[in-house]
């Protein structure tokens, strides 16, 4: 399958669009009626045809575009990239997870040839063919993180294991739900998190933490988290939020379902060989409320999440101005009827919405 | 002057101690202000014997008991940029076994604490005792810059001009609480500054 990418911008006039393909394979994040934190995890290992899950890294439509506005965050802001000293072999284990998967799983798009230390790396969407040697950093034009994360859609941390302890040592991080990899770096899995209420009284946390050094190599794990953002906006760094907050406010009941969209991470973890790092893919996919109202199951089910949220969930992601606009709109896409079980769109056994 | 006991908070924020003598071939305490007191506090004949002191008064009168103690070496200095220099000889220069002791300021151990781990002291081997002001060293996440000794909530960033609120999520590398534009939603309306922990 080729994949046609589109042309689009993710600030300023926001030409940013999902195609029809896109929505229905949007990684909706609500497997019930309700929402409340929990460890989600599951093996990373595929997922139904077509789906963001099929492949270790998910390519899409937005792929040239999203590379094109992260070369923009990284040029306004070169702090949205680091890597402290000790993480440089986690860099090239990072890009040689990358390199391989891309290439064995789009073999249209990627090309990887090796001749022992000798690497040749072809990516034909964003047209590049470089030569180089593979843990020699002079051979690259960045390092190995930066040079393979400007190529791969989503944030990407680099996790130090020490001490019983994941260390946000190193990441590419400019489309971020509002956190900064500068002021985190260097923390441990508690401290980075430290901000999130009620997950921490949950245990959440710990079992989380448990689970991921626990991580094995060839055995990934993923999970969906969630947020909402308005417009589609990549860049919703707190570096930035003195900007773009003010975008919250222009969200009116004429333009939300345009405007308003729900943010979804599909967060993965592979264990690296060389290194023992954990990394930690943060993979953003956005979709308007009026896109998303196109499948019945989902209308359904968001409006019942949204409107039973905790206050101080609703508050943490930022849109508890917004929730009562939010569910006027909502309340229009919910008929009352059960929903099935999963995330799946089920656009063939669900029932249309009843007017 | 009484200590003051801080909120409970989130994890990332530090948690400071009760100094305690602890053995070692040399001992580094670095205070300022009312941070003498939790030296003279730990003090003991056999320690002052191997002691480094770096003591920066900020205006108060500790220098003359300090001094009393007999440290190896003590010094007092007019600010912790001019300490820094010797601070990271001492710290360089240092052996296995080196205890650290760090009281005062939170800036103040903040810092000192960063160039310790710098030298390759793990921070949960450093002391710390809070005392004397409860003033934050905030970095403002917009420009970067770092405003020393912010006592209200907001206040307005000594670098940008922003009105910035006072966040509890800390960074040992920074040694600095985040500071975020409070007016970014509704730009102008600023709420009147009051202390942090009022």
């Amino acid at each position: 399958m080729t994949i046609q990418f589109n042309d689009e911008t993710f600030r300023d006039d926001y030409s940013f669009y999902n195609s029809e393909r896109a929505i229905k394979r949007f990684p909706f994040p609500f497997h019930e009626d309700s929402y409340m934190y929990s460890v989600n995890m599951e093996q990373h290992r595929g997922g139904p045809k077509d789906s963001v899950y099929e492949k270790r890294f998910d390519v899409d439509e937005h792929y040239v575009s999203e590379m094109r506005d992260r070369a923009m965050v990284l040029a306004d802001d070169p702090l949205r990239c680091q890597s402290l000293p000790h993480m440089t072999l986690a860099g090239w284990d990072l890009l040689e997870l990358i390199m391989v998967s891309k290439s064995e799983d789009y073999p249209d798009l990627f090309e990887l040839h090796r001749d022992g230390n000798k690497w040749r790396w072809i990516n034909k969407p964003l047209g590049i063919d470089d030569s180089f040697v593979f843990l020699d950093e002079a051979t690259l034009p960045y390092g190995p993180m930066e040079y393979i994360t400007r190529q791969a859609q989503g944030d990407f941390c680099v996790l130090d294991q020490r001490d019983d302890n994941l260390w946000m040592d190193a990441g590419m991080v400019t489309t971020q739900a509002d956190w900064s990899l500068d002021f985190d770096i260097g923390m441990n899995f508690f401290e980075w998190h430290a901000p999130v209420p009620l997950a921490h009284e949950k245990g959440i946390f710990v079992r989380a933490l448990k689970f991921l050094l626990n991580i094995q190599q060839g055995a990934p794990a993923r999970r969906l988290n969630w947020t909402m953002t308005v417009n589609p906006l990549l860049d919703t760094s707190p570096e930035n939020y003195h900007k773009w907050g003010i975008q919250k406010t222009t969200l009116t009941p004429e333009n939300i379902g345009a405007k308003q969209h729900l943010r979804v991470e599909l967060q993965t973890f592979f264990r690296l060989p060389r290194s023992n790092a954990l990394v930690f893919p943060i993979r953003c996919y956005l979709c308007s409320f009026q896109d998303l109202m196109t499948v019945p199951k989902w209308g359904r089910r968001l409006h019942r999440v949204v409107r039973d949220l905790p206050d101080e969930l609703a508050t943490y992601k930022g849109f508890i101005d917004n929730r009562p606009m939010m569910l006027d709109y909502l309340k229009n896409f919910d008929d009352g009827l059960p929903t099935s079980a999963g995330i799946w769109p089920d656009l063939e056994t669900e029932p249309a919405l009843e007017t | 002057m009484s200590k003051f006991t801080f909120p409970e908070s989130i994890r990332s924020r530090p948690i400071y101690g009760t100094l305690e003598a602890r053995v070692g071939p040399a001992h580094l305490l670095v205070a300022d202000a009312h941070g003498a007191e939790a030296i003279l506090d730990v003090a003991t004949p056999q320690m002052m014997e191997k002691a480094h002191i770096i003591y920066i008064p900020k205006g108060e009168d500790y220098e003359d008991k300090l001094r009393a103690l007999k440290p190896a070496s003590f010094y007092s200095g007019p600010s912790y940029p001019a300490a820094e220099p010797r601070l990271r000889k001492a710290l360089a220069d240092a052996k296995m076994g080196l205890q650290v002791y760090l009281a005062g300021t939170e800036g103040l151990m903040g810092q000192a604490q960063n160039a310790a781990m710098a030298a390759g002291i793990p921070h949960t081997a450093i002391q710390t005792e809070h005392r004397g002001s409860i003033a934050r060293r905030m970095q403002c996440v917009h420009c970067k810059g770092i405003t020393e000794e912010v006592e209200t909530d907001p206040f307005v960033c000594s670098h940008c001009g922003l009105n910035l609120f006072v966040r509890d999520h800390y960074s040992r590398r920074l040694a600095a609480y985040q500071g975020v534009r409070v007016d970014a939603e509704d730009p102008g309306n600023v709420p009147t500054p009051k202390g942090i922990y009022e």
